[in-house]
């Protein structure tokens, strides 16, 4: 099943979350990420969704979620015309001998040492969901204690809008 | 002097009269108190009914006799929790109605309060759309979005809760406020160059078959089918719900397709070589086995709701619009196609395969429902229940107009009959009302009784009495070695009686010998009636196609060798 993001500008009413994920388990539809926040519009958040499917399922999800009344448009973004973002915290195992090794993966992944301890690290990585999903392979072996992903948010390249209406 | 401004609960029912609201079926309780005190002395007549699942399909009932929106009003907890059979009843029939539950004041909301429910939570996939109104001042807005998007579009049941310090807060201003619905848009004309090529569609084809649906009937679009269908000379199947948009005597109407429909329609189904929908959602009780459904057959769809669209069906041409306004844009681009053969075919099918039934030894549930049409004329209004006699009554109850055929088809909601038949007679009180029910339905809301009697509603019912959750054991003696499980419903109450206990008028039909005259009486009599038909207690519904199958293995009579359980759903 292939990997699909959705974005979609809804009113920012209580229970616009829950139609949104009723609507998800109601009709049986996989859900990887959502990702919901405030946009520079008082009232409207936006909602980025990640979903597994195949077109036509694809195409129904959308399709449902338009019906909502209080989603105002959905759009499914082209990956090579979009710009994905996730931020993860990973805490990995640090013995003094794997810590100079995971410092460099981290650098590498342009990512940052956030917290430090006895015998974890903790580290933040931004990027798209390859390199966050790149970055956890490596530490692996390392022992990955706690991860946090926050999902992705995702914008369209260049100057085009995903209207209100 | 005192505070002149209104309160909430005033304001609503302000807005319900502005909307031209007559009626509210309700049930009243702790939180819904102020509202229910707005309503004295307003021009809304309030109906008390005995459950809030009674009001809701008597709204219902209502909105599908009239074409307008049914409004129930109801309380908190178990009130508003009771509303959502009914609620889901109207969302699948894609019926207009608003529902207005009291709810516990807002500080207590989360709280589990005394009858504190999450309504909107509970509903939220049984409604169109639905509000928890938090401001006082919202509620001359949300009363007005929530008419507008009930009835506008695929319409739907819109529930508003309202807790009770906000019904009772006073209003600062009335005036009107503009909807605001960024994202809801109603879909009118369809796409032209898809309506282009349908029409060359269905110019070239030889077999054609135009499949009409709730949506059509929704439109008000039964000029427009009947002129498509007459120029094109296009046989036309309904669905349960499209019964009568085509009126049934006409020669090129099949009558109704799928599970139960008639053989000539599915047979049409199988050889077409075009099937337009207008307005049906190719639901699975109609098309069998999807991978099977008219195959090699082009397929045309014609929805208001997008989703609709390729949902189950994939179709060669989708159009998203109002039922009435794309085949308003179709027409001019028809021209008359060469379909005569087909025409003749679809006839002898007809004359061949008839519907029909037993007629010796006991009265035949058939033979009760084909005499009251007979009777009760071509003008009647007949609502149903669900099971057995619902199919036999589609069958046999040929339908003229679409408004005079009120059966719950999606949800097939026991229960539904009565209500629906009380609310259709207060919007149509000219009209003569027939409800057809079964005895497992029936005993679901006949605490409705009540409500009908008071209100002296001349509303006529039929109970079509086997004894039995009759297609459930017709399931079970045909695809479950007659092991019957759960379905004998020993301990009728005398129905007769019964009514008669309610200060209605019973009738009892104990042999076919009774049918014609008893019918008549009753229908003669000018109050409400009940008519218990005892019946055959063993007959099943055909044709028939397993569920999940293909339209061509329909079975016409009792198959002679066991079957294997259905692969589709009930």
């Amino acid at each position: 099943m292939e990997r699909y993001v959705l974005s979609a500008l809804v009113q920012n009413h209580a229970g616009v979350l829950s139609r949104v994920s009723g609507l998800f388990s109601r009709r049986g539809y996989n859900i990887d990420s959502l990702t919901v926040g405030e946009t520079q519009e008082p009232g409207v958040s936006r909602m980025t969704i990640v979903v597994r499917g195949d077109e036509s399922t694809i195409e129904q999800i959308q399709k449902q979620l338009e019906k909502l009344v209080e989603v105002a448009s959905v759009r499914l973004l082209d990956s090579g015309k979009a710009v994905y973002r996730e931020l993860a915290l990973i805490k990995v195992a640090a013995s003094h001998g794997g810590r100079p090794d995971i410092v460099q993966i981290a650098s590498i992944f342009r990512a940052r040492i956030v917290d430090v301890s006895s015998d974890t690290l903790t580290i933040e990585v931004t990027g798209d969901q390859e390199k966050v999903d790149g970055l956890i392979e490596l530490l692996a072996p390392y022992g990955i204690r706690e991860l946090a992903r926050t999902g992705i948010a995702a914008l369209e390249r260049g100057s085009s809008l995903l209207s209100l209406i | 002097m005192g505070d002149t401004r209104l309160n909430g609960a005033e304001a609503l029912v302000e807005i319900m009269i502005e909307e031209g609201v007559e009626y509210v079926f309700g049930l009243p309780g702790g939180s819904a108190i102020p509202i229910y005190d707005a309503l004295v002395g307003r021009n809304v007549k309030l109906v008390l009914t005995r459950h809030e699942q009674g009001a809701v399909h008597m709204a219902d009932g209502y909105a599908r006799a009239t074409g307008r929106v049914g409004v129930a009003l109801v309380t908190s907890g178990p009130g508003a929790t009771n509303t959502v059979t009914g609620l889901f009843t109207a969302l699948m029939d894609s019926v207009p109605l608003v529902v207005v539950c009291g709810q516990m004041p807002s500080w207590t909301l989360g709280l589990d309060a005394f009858q504190e429910a999450d309504v909107s939570g509970i509903t939220y996939p049984c409604v169109k759309h639905s509000y928890l109104v938090k401001d006082v001042e919202d509620i001359p807005r949300v009363m007005r979005e929530a008419f507008y998007l009930a009835r506008s579009g695929r319409p739907g049941p819109v529930l508003i809760d309202m807790p009770k310090d906000i019904s009772g807060a006073r209003l600062s201003d009335m005036g009107k406020v503009d909807f605001h619905l960024p994202g809801y848009s109603v879909p009118l004309e369809g796409d032209s160059s898809s309506i282009a090529e349908a029409a060359r569609l269905i110019k070239a084809a030889r077999r054609p078959v135009l499949l009409v649906g709730h949506g059509a009937a929704i439109a008000g679009a039964s000029i427009e089918v009947r002129e498509l269908v007459e120029r094109m000379r296009m046989p036309a199947v309904s669905t349960l719900l499209g019964k009568g948009l085509l009126p049934e005597s006409h020669e090129l109407s099949l009558g109704m397709l799928g599970m139960h429909g008639t053989a000539y329609a599915n047979k049409a189904m199988v050889a077409c070589d075009l099937v337009m929908s207008v307005g049906s959602r190719w639901d699975d009780r109609i098309v069998g086995s999807y991978s099977d459904f008219c195959k090699g057959a082009v397929k045309i769809h014609i929805d208001i709701d997008p989703a609709e669209i390729d949902k189950v069906v994939k179709v060669d041409v989708g159009i998203v619009g109002d039922a009435k306004a794309v085949l308003a844009q179709l027409l001019p681009l028809l021209e008359p196609g060469d379909t005569e053969d087909w025409v003749k075919q679809v006839a002898r099918w007809r004359r061949d395969y008839p519907l029909s039934y037993r007629k010796e030894g006991k009265v035949r549930a058939q033979h009760v429902i084909e005499e009251l049409r007979a009777l009760a004329g071509g003008e009647a209004v007949f609502t149903t229940d669900v099971g057995q006699h619902q199919m036999w009554a589609a069958q046999f109850v040929g339908s003229e107009e679409s408004r005079n055929w009120i059966s719950s088809g999606g949800a097939g909601t026991m229960g539904f009959g009565l209500p629906a038949a009380i609310g259709a007679q207060l919007g149509r009180p000219g009209a003569r009302v027939v409800a057809i029910v079964g005895d497992g339905g029936f005993q679901m809301t006949l605490s409705e009784l009540a409500t009908m009697r008071n209100l002296k509603l001349p509303v006529k019912i039929v109970v079509i009495n086997n004894h039995y959750l009759g297609m459930v054991r017709q399931w079970q003696s045909m695809f479950y070695d007659e092991r019957y499980s759960g379905v004998d419903l020993e301990g009728n109450p005398d129905f007769a009686r019964l009514a008669e206990a309610y200060g209605v008028k019973g009738y009892r039909i104990t042999r076919p010998a009774d049918v014609r005259r008893v019918l008549k009486a009753a229908l003669e009599h000018d109050g409400p009636v009940l008519v218990d038909a005892e019946v055959e207690k063993h007959d099943n519904v055909f044709p028939m196609i397993p569920a999940g199958a293909s339209l061509k293995d329909m079975l016409l009579e009792p198959p002679k060798r066991k079957l294997e359980k259905p692969t589709g759903g009930t």
